[in-house]
């Protein structure tokens, strides 16, 4: 997969991902797109993979608090302490 | 073992969409709401691709009745790892009269028809919060049980549960087939991931209506009336102890 096939690919998944945020989808795709905004000028390979790596760290969190929102938030509904 | 796994996935509102009744009281607003997977059900397909992932289950289909739009539900039980979907399509009105007994014959049929092995759904919706379907599933197909399953192991031919009980945890062992219920601390469900949701599209969808189930859709329960919770009412302060005695006398709790 070329690099900038696979910088794509994670700027589709981030913004597939910040469908649910908590603070509002525009929120999210505004930083998002500044995010890549800033990075765009870019040239050297490892520093394109690393923040290609930084971006699957972010993904990985944003799943680890959809998950936990939504676990705390049952978890209060339906089962007393 | 290599088990058939039918899993069901309920179309509902969104866990975290606040809800809002209808002003004539006769149900609540789902027009241009965010709807999503029963979260409990997402626990039961997690389960069930945990099961494959371990060689113990060799296909999941995913079920769901309702409208067009639980073919993105099914979609995203396909991304999580199931093979295939079979979407029962009821709409309008109907939909809205839709009932447990109804989803557990449909699913006792399937069961049948495809050769299921084990049953797996999420113990409750979020939107009924019935808690029957897993219950009149196993009774119409006189499968045994076991429902608020927290843990699941499988040993030759059977399944030991640890079920959550308001005592505790209850351990118990069922023949399979049988069908269980998932409960919250079962398992941790992935997150269906765009390029896992890509992938998905190729997978099969099996459209369906309900007389080929030979289900009758009709209702059996109506729903009178649909009200908000009350408001709280304001709490008051006071000084000291034989002020809350006063307070309380002259609210006539002697």
């Amino acid at each position: 997969m070329s690099q900038h096939s696979r910088v794509m690919t994670l700027y589709k998944t981030l913004l597939h991902l910040g469908k649910e945020y908590p603070g509002g989808y525009p929120y999210f795709r505004n930083k998002l797109k500044n995010a890549f905004m800033k990075n765009s000028s870019l040239k050297d390979p490892k520093e394109i993979d690393s923040a290609i790596a930084r971006g699957e760290f972010v993904i990985k969190e944003l799943e680890a608090l959809y998950m936990l929102r939504k676990y705390r938030a049952l978890k209060k509904r339906y089962y007393e302490d | 073992m290599s088990l058939r796994i039918l899993v069901g996935c309920k179309r509902v509102i969104d866990y975290a969409v606040k809800i809002r009744v209808k002003p004539d009281k006769s149900g609540v607003i789902t027009e241009g709401v965010k709807h999503s997977m029963n979260p409990f059900d997402e626990i039961a397909i997690e389960e069930a691709v945990r099961m494959k992932e371990k060689k113990i289950a060799k296909e999941i289909v995913a079920f769901s009745c309702g409208p067009t739009q639980c073919q993105e539900t099914l979609r995203t039980a396909l991304a999580m790892g199931a093979d295939r979907g079979i979407h029962v399509e009821v709409s309008g009105p109907e939909y809205e009269t839709l009932q447990p007994l109804h989803i557990s014959k449909m699913l006792a049929k399937l069961a049948k028809d495809e050769q299921i092995d084990l049953i797996i759904v999420g113990k409750q919706a979020i939107d009924d919060d019935c808690n029957q379907t897993a219950q009149m599933t196993a009774a119409l197909l006189d499968w045994p049980q076991a429902t608020s399953a927290s843990k699941i192991e499988a040993k030759d031919g059977s399944l030991q549960v640890v079920r959550e009980i308001d005592g505790g945890l209850e351990t118990i062992k069922v023949k399979l087939p049988s069908v269980v219920s998932a409960d919250l601390r079962l398992n941790e469900p992935r997150y269906a991931t765009l390029p896992n949701i890509m992938k998905a599209k190729k997978k099969p969808i099996k459209k369906l209506a309900p007389k080929d189930l030979g289900v009758d859709v009709s209702p059996r329960i109506q729903v009178v009336t649909v009200e908000e919770p009350p408001v709280r009412q304001a709490g008051a302060k006071v000084e000291n102890v034989d002020a809350v005695v006063e307070k309380l006398k002259a609210l006539g709790h002697a």
